[in-house]
């Protein structure tokens, strides 16, 4: 007996135990991180002091003294830096959802072409995705602001199209809309036409899967939310006007001014983005295989059905989480506006806020968990959308 | 006796399904729709392509020392480039001290060539590799900084050009794909703790964007060091650069890690290997192959990204030609100076994604069908 258990290995020490090792190494991680944590603290404490400089967001109460070129909310310079937040951050917004329509229809197009059949517009797809992809989006806001809208004319030497459009140096001007009083109207049929086309669908399928009758639902829905509005619009007087930009002294007035920074940031971003959002779109629809196309033909569904029921669902299932993860990039590239003067949350919050107050930390901390919220919330509703597509297997 | 039947010989196929004419049919030609599109492609090409190339090439001031002889050309004036080139090559860097710069490159090219040789076995070349990874950023930035061996100092701040730009790209690759890895294996590692900091780390930096990081390492990091202590601006940004693409590493790593199957861990722990040599030998080497894309793509954004130090003042290629574009002497060339940018730029990002599409061929071990 005492031969047997003298044969066994002695017990491994307590460090070689994986538990105790796990416990070991995740407190020491901790520990280092709390250390590096408090010693940087421990010194923004010092510096702070030394320099004078009072923490705390009571700075953001306090008026501001100077003028921001594009404002979506009131604003003047003695609005409070809270304001200037405010104003800032509508700047980004504004920038970031422009962006995001027009690069995804740029992106759309370019992807789909990249799939032509014909040879040259397949070409061209593919060379404008692999140029602008590859060069810096920095270079490109600063090619079309410097080296094209800053070079454009001067107000009196206009480029124009049509009397109604016109570009010069100090930016673009468009023919604003007008809303009359009984626009309120059209805006009240067109919504009343969206919840009918709902019910309308609604009602068409259950009378498909009872009856097994198919009903034109596009073709009405099309045409109740074209034709009702526009009666409505005719019948209230056409409530809409457009207002011309007119050179008027120096410059244009009335219309609608895009000035230069937005539009050239809005163009680069645009252009930059689309390169990318094509290759997904091109990857996604080349991820559905062929097979599922002529499997689907030969159970007899249309083209335009295939496309819808089966080409689709699968594709997009492969595009949207690339293609949201795009928008989040296009977001975050808008703060390159700070490189050319566009108002935005990095240029007129980090940027001439910081350097008026001093609050270095204050500034920005908000920026970072501006940006952070908007990163979070954006992967939030991927997860969700993700969890609602995944391919359910065994 | 009868006749034996001897068959007609094949007709030749139809003109229009052969040769140049078959090609220009089905590619260009094969319905009404493609007719119009490439009409409409022709009209694309002739608004866009022709004026390109009259600009720059047919056009364009080709030689001359200054800005007057550009005045008779409409086209491009690339003397504005010949007369800068120097100084987007290399920025303020003295102009006595330029052949350190050439030294190093050259010897980096020189060093790494038996990489790309296909003949040397992989065991030498890991070896090489490990050892270039060590010992030259030392004898380079001995030879940039210089200070010892009787090379005179040349300080951060005369840094400049593409030669900058070059630095921060190749510091922040070699830097940012080993924390990259570790944040990775951190993510995907049983203990709470470690995983919960490396999600954080990882989470945060791809929240925020690279400019508010840049913002951040040259206004909040001078408050966190001790008094007296300071970093030098490129320093500051090499860090930020660092960190932010090691962030973005991590998760390329992670999705390669995810794909391994779990059978691979467990025979690896069933021979008896810890867990550095599980991840070291068996799991890291099959998992970065299946990531290459990936890697190559991240390291494509790095370089697009170092023109981002623009905004705290470094003077790379990006700042450097943005400058001279600003040179009272030479007005109005903006133009000439981004596309020469852009062409470097794009240059370096292309050829890195057509050097990783053939390294993905050549290393396509049978994981995709």
């Amino acid at each position: 007996m005492t031969e047997h258990t003298a044969s066994l290995p002695p017990k491994p020490p307590f460090w070689n135990n994986p538990q105790i090792r796990a416990l070991i190494f995740q407190a020491l991680a901790l520990i280092a991180t709390v250390a590096f944590g408090w010693t940087i603290f421990d010194n923004t404490q010092d510096n702070l002091h030394r320099l004078g400089i009072a923490s705390g967001f009571g700075f953001l109460s306090s008026p501001s003294g100077f003028d921001i070129i594009q404002t979506l909310i009131p604003y003047s310079a003695t609005s409070s830096y809270g304001q200037v937040f405010w104003v800032a951050l509508l700047n980004t917004l504004l920038v970031s959802a422009l962006g995001v329509v027009l690069a995804t229809l740029l992106g759309f197009i370019i992807g789909v072409a990249r799939l032509s059949k014909n040879w040259l517009i397949a070409k061209l797809a593919l060379v404008y995705i692999e140029t602008f992809r590859n060069i810096p989006l920095l270079l490109q806001i600063f090619f079309w602001y410097f080296a094209v809208l800053r070079a454009a004319p001067a107000p009196r030497q206009s480029l124009s199209l049509g009397d109604a459009f016109f570009l010069n140096i100090r930016g673009l001007y468009l023919p604003a809309p007008q809303f009359q009083p009984g626009f309120g109207w059209v805006l009240a049929v067109l919504g009343s036409a969206v919840v009918l086309v709902l019910v309308l669908a609604r009602w068409a399928r259950q009378r498909q899967m009872a009856t097994g009758q198919p009903f034109p639902v596009l073709r009405t829905a099309l045409a109740l939310l074209l034709g009702l509005p526009l009666a409505a619009f005719w019948l209230t007087g056409s409530p809409l006007h457009w207002e011309y930009p007119e050179l008027r002294g120096f410059n244009f007035q009335g219309g609608l001014a895009v000035i230069p920074e937005m539009a050239s940031l809005l163009l680069a971003l645009t252009i930059y983005t689309a390169a990318f959002i094509a290759e997904i779109v091109r990857a996604g629809i080349q991820a559905v295989s062929h097979g599922q196309t002529e499997a689907s033909f030969s159970l007899g569904l249309s083209s335009h059905l295939t496309l819808r029921l089966i080409i689709l669902p699968q594709a997009l299932r492969v595009i949207i989480p690339p293609l949201t993860n795009q928008y989040l990039n296009l977001t975050k590239n808008s703060s390159l506006a700070a490189a050319i003067g566009y108002p935005d949350l990095v240029a007129a919050f980090a940027g001439t806020t910081l350097n008026q107050t001093g609050q270095a930390i204050e500034c920005i901390a908000i920026t970072m968990a501006v940006y952070l919220t908007i990163s979070l919330l954006i992967s939030l509703g991927m997860n969700w959308y993700n969890q609602h597509v995944a391919l359910v297997e065994r | 006796m009868a006749e034996s039947h001897i068959p007609h010989p094949d007709l030749p196929p139809p003109a229009n399904v052969i040769g140049v004419f078959g090609w220009l049919h089905r590619n260009l030609l094969s319905s009404p729709l493609n007719i119009a599109l490439t009409v409409l492609a022709l009209y694309l090409l002739s608004i866009t392509i022709l004026p390109l190339l009259n600009w720059a090439v047919f056009d364009a001031a080709w030689s001359g020392e200054t800005r007057a002889d550009c005045q008779a050309h409409s086209g491009a004036c690339w003397i504005f480039i010949q007369a800068h080139f120097d100084q987007f090559m290399y920025g303020f860097y003295p102009e006595a001290q330029r052949w350190r710069v050439n030294t190093a490159v050259l010897l980096l090219v020189l060093s790494a060539a038996p990489l790309f040789v296909r003949a040397i076995p992989n065991a030498y070349k890991v070896r090489l590799g490990l050892g270039l990874l060590v010992i030259y950023p030392i004898i380079a930035y001995m030879l940039f900084k210089g200070g010892l061996f009787g090379l005179s100092g040349v300080d951060t701040r005369r840094w400049g050009g593409l030669f900058l730009t070059l630095v921060i790209a190749g510091v922040g690759m070699t830097a940012a794909l080993p924390l990259g890895v570790l944040l990775a294996l951190g993510r995907r590692s049983q203990m709470p703790a470690i995983q919960t900091l490396c999600v954080t780390f990882i989470e945060f930096w791809r929240g925020v964007p690279l400019i508010t990081v840049l913002f951040m390492s040259s206004v909040m990091l001078p408050l966190f060091l001790p008094e007296g202590m300071n970093f030098d601006k490129l320093l500051r940004a090499l860090i930020g650069v660092t960190l932010f693409q090691a962030a973005y590493m991590a998760e390329v790593v992670r999705g390669g890690l995810q794909a391994i199957p779990k059978g691979q861990f467990e025979a690896a722990a069933a021979l008896g290997l810890g867990y550095w040599k599980i991840m070291a030998l068996i799991v890291l080497p099959q998992a970065l192959k299946l990531v290459i894309p990936g890697i190559v793509n991240t390291f494509i954004a790095l370089f697009k990204d170092t023109s981002l130090v623009l905004i705290i003042g470094l003077f790379d290629l990006m700042n450097i030609v943005h400058n001279a574009t600003t040179n009272p002497e030479w007005l109005g060339f903006s133009t000439e100076g981004y596309v020469f940018a852009a062409a470097v730029y794009w240059l370096f990002c292309f050829s890195m994604s057509r050097y990783s599409q053939s390294l993905e061929k050549r290393l396509h071990t049978g994981h995709k069908r």
